[in-house]
């Protein structure tokens, strides 16, 4: 039978868990689509040499599993010299991952942006920048924000593996319960169903915050 | 303590990279036997099965493929069914991959006109028969290359099965970097295979979603 | 000096001979009419003289500023050259008036006060004084059009640039934009235009320039031009047209 009672006592555990997990998606998320958007911008509007490292970033984490591009950051990159508490090494490799595929995501939103609106920016005087920042991003952004919120939450869902490196995250919090009280069962249900509490809240705060960037949408 | 020569971490992890793709298959056809099944289901359009597949799909896009894999592995065998590591990631496997597949899929024949239907009741065509010679073919041709796209997905979510004690590739990976304490090295190398076995699946997507737009 | 000096420009996309040797001068206050087939090279025209396209030999001089399509070269073209295009391309995402005051702000630095007296009474002169906070995708083709024309004229261009302004417009919604054109015209406004409207062109423009497979094939006043061609490729033009 399942005994959830047991697990109240582990609440702390929990909830420190769940802050550690909250706090590196906020972080990686605004981080991640920071690089995602300045890639994307070179991809679409670069030189060639550029674009072509661009895509080949991409590629190579598209292309390879989160937990081994993880490793490879925290136990490879030492090697080299570059030594990395366990904390920074899962913010770095979930902002890389992130990057790449809201690379594609927004260059995708990018390229939909008709020529003739860049020219008419052209034409006012407006700097490629300021044209980028005033008049590309924002309608950019909306033609593919459902895809680009809906790989956030797979980034974020995706941060579970970060425990195996012993990033005290609500999986690890998970690991530690059941390590203690044997209930696995219970432990990981509640566990995934934190999760999937977050994967919601994610989606209504990007929500709240697309309704704000795109009022013309919404307008009268 | 053993040494291992390039080619000994080599020879190991291309043994190991059988399992991965294994694994890969095995979840693939089960994910999309069970995706293919709710997509059937769905085309009735009854109310009640539209919200439990649409539920399905909520559950497992909405938790981490790492929890499912425990609750499979650990949480079972707590309620007294055994469950071998590698049966365990199989069937979360199977879940998260029939999730992702049956929205993909869902889109893709959401995308045909709604005239297709309407024309072919038209004609006086059954249900069955609107499905086998007009939807299907239609929907089919869509969702090759977003199917091809995902198997991408599934072959790097088998890593996964690593942390429940399956040994695959990457598996193999950590148990060779602690045997040689060569992390770049090794992990250099397992990235690389992962690579080998997803790009060539990555590029090809992109073929078919360019060769069916220029079509279109 | 006139106001914009063409001297023997050419253009090629590639292999393609789009303009062969264009000379042309216009004076302040003009209204030029530049009119002919598709591909007669007449829009690619309107765009080399404020940098949009490249040409290759010759030179464009707007206004005493070489025309060249170096970035900084196309912006500080963009205080004396106003454009409008066909399909209107007003931003999405502004609301009409930020539209308007989007350039007078980060272009000329202008506080926003400023930007904001300006773009209201921009407004005000093409009819749409209440549009301020609509957002573009709510108003019709023409008023989107009316309100690109006070967005070109909220950077007090010395000459605007009319590229088939009215193509993409129902025919009921013509009428509107060619009469704020007319007002425009009447207040001295230089305007080069590439359009199909022949009655606008005779009735508003002083000069019709008539292109050609990449040339001027003729040119003249446009009441005279237009009712006595002189050469059989403009009497078939204008026979097609009519």
């Amino acid at each position: 039978m399942l005994h959830f009672a047991d697990l109240l006592q582990y609440s702390d555990v929990f909830f420190s868990g769940l802050l550690t997990t909250v706090e590196l998606t906020v972080l990686t998320t605004i981080l991640g689509i920071a690089v995602g958007t300045s890639c994307a911008s070179i991809r679409q509007y670069g030189n060639k040499t550029s674009q072509r490292v661009v895509s080949i970033y991409v590629e190579l984490i598209r292309n390879t599993p989160f937990i081994v591009q993880l490793f490879f950051i925290f136990f490879g990159l030492p090697a080299l010299g570059v030594r990395l508490s366990p904390w920074e090494a899962s913010m770095i490799a979930l902002t890389i991952n992130l990057g790449a595929y809201s690379t594609e995501i927004i260059r995708a939103g990018l390229a939909s942006i008709s020529k003739g609106q860049i020219e008419a920016a052209k034409v006012l005087g407006l700097t490629f920048r300021q044209t980028l920042t005033r008049v590309i991003f924002i309608p950019a952004f909306e033609k593919i924000y459902p895809a680009l919120v809906s790989q956030c939450i797979i980034v974020m869902l995706g941060s579970a593996v970060i425990s195996q490196i012993s990033v005290e995250d609500l999986t690890y919090a998970a690991n530690l319960v059941q390590s203690r009280n044997f209930r696995a069962f219970e432990s990981y249900l509640v566990t995934a169903a934190l999760y999937l509490g977050l994967s919601i809240l994610l989606r209504f705060a990007f929500n709240s915050i697309g309704k704000r960037l795109f009022v013309y949408r919404e307008a009268p | 303590m053993i040494e291992f020569s390039n080619y000994d971490i080599l020879r190991n992890l291309l043994f190991a990279t059988q399992w991965t793709i294994l694994l890969s298959l095995a979840a693939f056809i089960g994910g999309s036997s069970v995706a293919l099944t709710l997509t059937a289901l769905r085309l009735t359009r009854n109310k009640v099965v539209h919200s439990l597949i649409r539920g399905y799909v909520e559950l497992f896009q909405g938790t981490p493929l790492l929890m499912q894999m425990f609750l499979c592995f650990f949480g079972l065998s707590m309620l007294g069914y055994e469950i071998s590591a590698w049966g365990a990631a199989i069937l979360s496997l199977t879940f998260f991959t029939s999730a992702f597949l049956v929205e993909i899929w869902r889109g893709c024949i959401d995308t045909l006109p709604k005239g297709q239907w309407e024309a072919s009741r038209c004609l006086g065509m059954s249900f069955l028969q609107i499905l086998r010679y007009i939807i299907l073919p239609q929907a089919i041709r869509v969702a090759v290359a977003p199917t091809v796209g995902f198997s991408v997905q599934v072959i790097k979510g088998t890593a996964l099965a690593s942390v429940i004690g399956f040994v695959e590739l990457t598996k193999v990976g950590t148990m060779l970097n602690n045997a040689t304490f060569e992390p770049f090295k090794v992990f250099t190398l397992v990235a690389i295979i992962y690579f080998l076995l997803c790009y060539p699946l990555s590029l090809y997507s992109k073929v078919l979603e360019k060769k069916f737009n220029g079509s279109r | 000096m006139a106001l914009v000096n063409l001297d023997q420009v050419h253009k090629y996309y590639g292999d393609l001979h789009v303009l062969k040797g264009i000379d042309l001068k216009i004076n302040k206050g003009e209204v030029v009419s530049v009119i002919g087939r598709s591909g007669s090279g007449k829009s690619t025209l309107l765009r080399c003289m404020n940098g949009l396209e490249q040409y290759q030999e010759g030179g464009i001089v707007v206004d005493g500023k070489e025309v060249t399509t170096e970035d900084i070269q196309v912006r500080q073209l963009a205080m004396s050259v106003g454009m409008i295009f066909q399909n209107f391309n007003l931003f999405p995402h502004m609301t009409v008036g930020e539209n308007i005051m989007l350039a007078p702000t980060i272009v000329l630095k202008k506080p926003k006060y400023e930007a904001e007296r300006i773009a209201r009474a921009m407004l005000e002169k093409v009819g749409l004084g209440e549009k301020f906070d609509s957002y573009p995708e709510k108003l019709s083709g023409g008023q989107q059009q009316r309100v690109a024309i006070a967005r070109a004229l909220a950077m007090n261009p010395k000459v605007l640039l009319c590229d088939e302004i009215t193509s993409a417009l129902d025919p009921e919604l013509v009428g509107e934009v060619l009469k704020v054109l007319e007002q425009l015209a009447k207040e001295g406004m230089t305007l080069i235009l590439v359009t199909h409207e022949m009655n606008f062109a005779r009735d508003v423009g002083n000069r019709v320039v008539f292109m050609h497979q990449g040339k001027v094939w003729e040119e003249g006043d446009s009441n005279t031009l237009l009712s006595n061609p002189q050469t059989d490729e403009l009497k078939q033009f204008i026979g097609a047209v009519l």
